[in-house]
């Protein structure tokens, strides 16, 4: 026994020395399989659109490289631009729609519930884990209009933007309220309840405590969904029949039925320029926000 | 106090009336699926199953006109949805193994990393995720025709296509998901295996792989779900494969039977059964640091700066 473990412990002593000045890292090789694919398969891919949007179209399927603007020229006909402003505004629209229903739900889970949290959760993530185009398809059934809600209430709403509206809302909803019941959860309720002791109206404290201190939440959660929002393509076509397109559809189109890649290509990256111009915009009012509340 | 307890009630309310808005779609889609051809669409028919009538024949599928059960056998039954089904299935699997290991790997390597370093790879990753999925498609139906046409044994559009493509987001996420993770849990525990005469390859396999475990499982189960219920990178990079988030799409545009409502009902089921799994994987590493949709919307905040 004694034989066979003195040499041992002799060589943990020499790997404890030796690793003292030890931190524990791992080789910088590791992460190239990953980066090598994303630089070749996304900014590859990326490049090429790029490359497409200044190209011009020379007979059916027939494309010359070059630099040419006449795809961005042709994007600001007044007819794409109202389709990326409907787009836009219908995603924002969404998107407060999204705060405004489910938000007050967040707070629900976050503030009154402890044995049947987890179960909430659940329930709020079950819908995200089901098919996207079966929940759109499942909408489809209730907002017919020969369906249930037409029949019974004379709301035939089928076909318009506030069918698309209620769709962007009811498949992006778990989206928003995870991550601001996530923000809810780290809230110090003690805080309210000085401030209450203090005597502020309840209103006050959740206006000036709450609210401030759960903004960059609300933030974040409404950039996950206002992102998407945006790129929508299956929810309008569905829901809307085709008569309310966002720029999603717009690109599918040039790309499925019109057969013009290179003014595909212009319109994705004028969604990505518009969709970027948006966030920054949207990014420093509400730190700008943050910081006075701070 | 009353102030309080009508406060609650007011958000309980909402609450409730919230989750029926969340429900009711899939419950009735769920109802539907046992729902009779009508009489009218009824009437030239000579067969004895109802559930065999054409889609072009079966008129509107969101009114009720009564109950039987064949719908799910002509859903299992039918030659295009199952297969579909299981092509889907193959993709989203293939996916998530692949989406996994190169995210634990860049993990790895990522999270210890100099900050100045690792940005230029942050970027990318997180542009991955941000950038719209039409976008996403249409370069990647462009890139992989260009491919095709250029390099020798680049596949033509279809199955591997189609995987090429979802690996992009899934492999981002799944490096986000286990990275939260990885640096969560601190490396106190890998340097006292190392204090104790453990070497790199069995401090990993002894010590960081077991701990990062429910993060491993946790991205390889949403790379899955994301693959699976993708349409619109599928539908620009499939060829002639189909997968069954486009044979649904072009049902519920071109023309549905209630078959489809069955075996979305079935899948419903499986995928509860699949939720309440993946819920007790997230609330143990929950229990320890946070949990998977906690760490994808922290760091996704993180890159916008909040």
């Amino acid at each position: 026994m004694t034989l066979l473990s003195e040499p041992k412990q002799e060589k943990a002593v020499g790997v404890k020395r030796r690793g003292r000045s030890f931190k524990p890292r791992y080789p910088t090789w590791l992460a190239l399989p990953a980066l090598v694919y994303e630089v070749i398969f996304f900014l590859g891919a990326l490049g090429i659109l790029v490359a497409f949007s200044f190209a011009t179209q020379t007979g059916f399927s027939q494309i010359t490289y070059g630099f040419s603007l006449d795809q961005y020229k042709a994007v600001f006909d007044p007819l794409y631009l109202s389709i990326f402003f409907r787009t836009l505004m219908m995603a924002a629209i969404g998107t407060i729609l999204t705060v405004m229903v489910g938000y007050p739900v967040a707070y629900w889970m976050a503030r009154y519930l402890s044995t049947y949290k987890l179960l909430a959760v659940l329930l709020i993530m079950v819908p995200f884990w089901t098919s996207f185009l079966i929940r759109t398809y499942a909408l489809k059934i209730i907002l017919d209009s020969q369906g249930f809600l037409a029949k019974t209430f004379g709301l035939d709403i089928m076909y318009t933007p506030i069918a698309v509206g209620i769709g962007l809302v009811y498949n992006y909803l778990p989206l928003f309220v995870l991550p601001v019941f996530g923000s809810l959860e780290r809230m110090d309720w003690t805080l309210i309840e000085a401030a209450t002791d203090l005597t502020a109206r309840p209103l006050r404290a959740f206006w000036d405590i709450t609210f401030r201190l759960t903004l960059p939440g609300i933030v974040t959660g409404a950039l996950l969904v206002f992102i998407p929002m945006t790129g929508e393509y299956v929810i309008p076509a569905i829901l809307s029949g085709g008569k309310y397109e966002f720029v999603g559809n717009l690109i599918g189109d040039t790309f499925n039925t019109a057969q013009n890649p290179p003014f595909g290509s212009a319109l994705a990256i004028m969604l990505m320029v518009a969709l970027s111009v948006f966030v920054v915009i949207y990014i420093a009012v509400a730190t700008k926000e943050e910081r006075f509340g701070a | 106090m009353p102030r309080v307890s009508r406060a609650k009630a007011g958000f309980s309310v909402w609450a409730g009336v919230v989750f029926v808005f969340l429900y009711l779609p899939i419950a009735v889609m769920a109802l539907f699926a046992f729902n009779k051809p009508s009489e009218a669409a009824l009437v030239g028919f000579q067969g004895t199953d109802w559930c065999a009538l054409p889609p072009d024949k079966i008129g509107n599928v969101s009114v009720w006109n009564g109950f039987t059960t064949c719908w799910f056998s002509a859903g299992l039954h039918d030659p295009s949805y199952v297969p579909a089904i299981i092509t889907s299935a193959e993709i989203a699997a293939l996916a998530a193994i692949i989406a996994t290991c190169l995210g634990l790997c860049a993990a790895l390597a990522l999270a210890r990393m100099k900050t100045k370093i690792r940005a230029p790879f942050d970027v990318l990753v997180y542009l991955t995720l941000v950038v719209p999925e039409i976008v996403v498609a249409v370069a990647s139906l462009i890139f992989f025709v260009q491919l095709r046409n250029h390099v020798p044994f680049f596949p033509q559009l279809g199955f591997w296509t189609i995987l090429i493509g979802q690996v992009v987001f899934n492999a981002s996420l799944a490096m986000l998901v286990i990275r939260a993770r990885f640096v969560g849990m601190g490396d106190t525990l890998e340097e006292a295996a190392y204090d104790l005469g453990s070497g790199p390859v069995s401090t990993f396999r002894q010590v960081t792989f077991p701990r990062l475990m429910p993060a491993i499982v946790a991205s390889a189960l949403l790379s899955f779900t994301f693959s699976f219920d993708d349409y619109v990178l599928p539908a620009f990079t499939n060829g002639t494969t189909n997968t069954w988030p486009i044979v649904l799409y072009s049902a519920v545009r071109f023309g549905i039977t209630p078959a489809v409502n069955a075996l979305a009902t079935i899948m419903l089921a499986l995928t509860a059964v699949a939720v309440i799994a993946v819920a007790l994987v997230l609330r143990r590493s929950r229990s320890r640091t946070t949990s998977a949709p906690d760490a994808v919307g922290s760091s996704l905040g993180g890159m916008i700066g909040f």
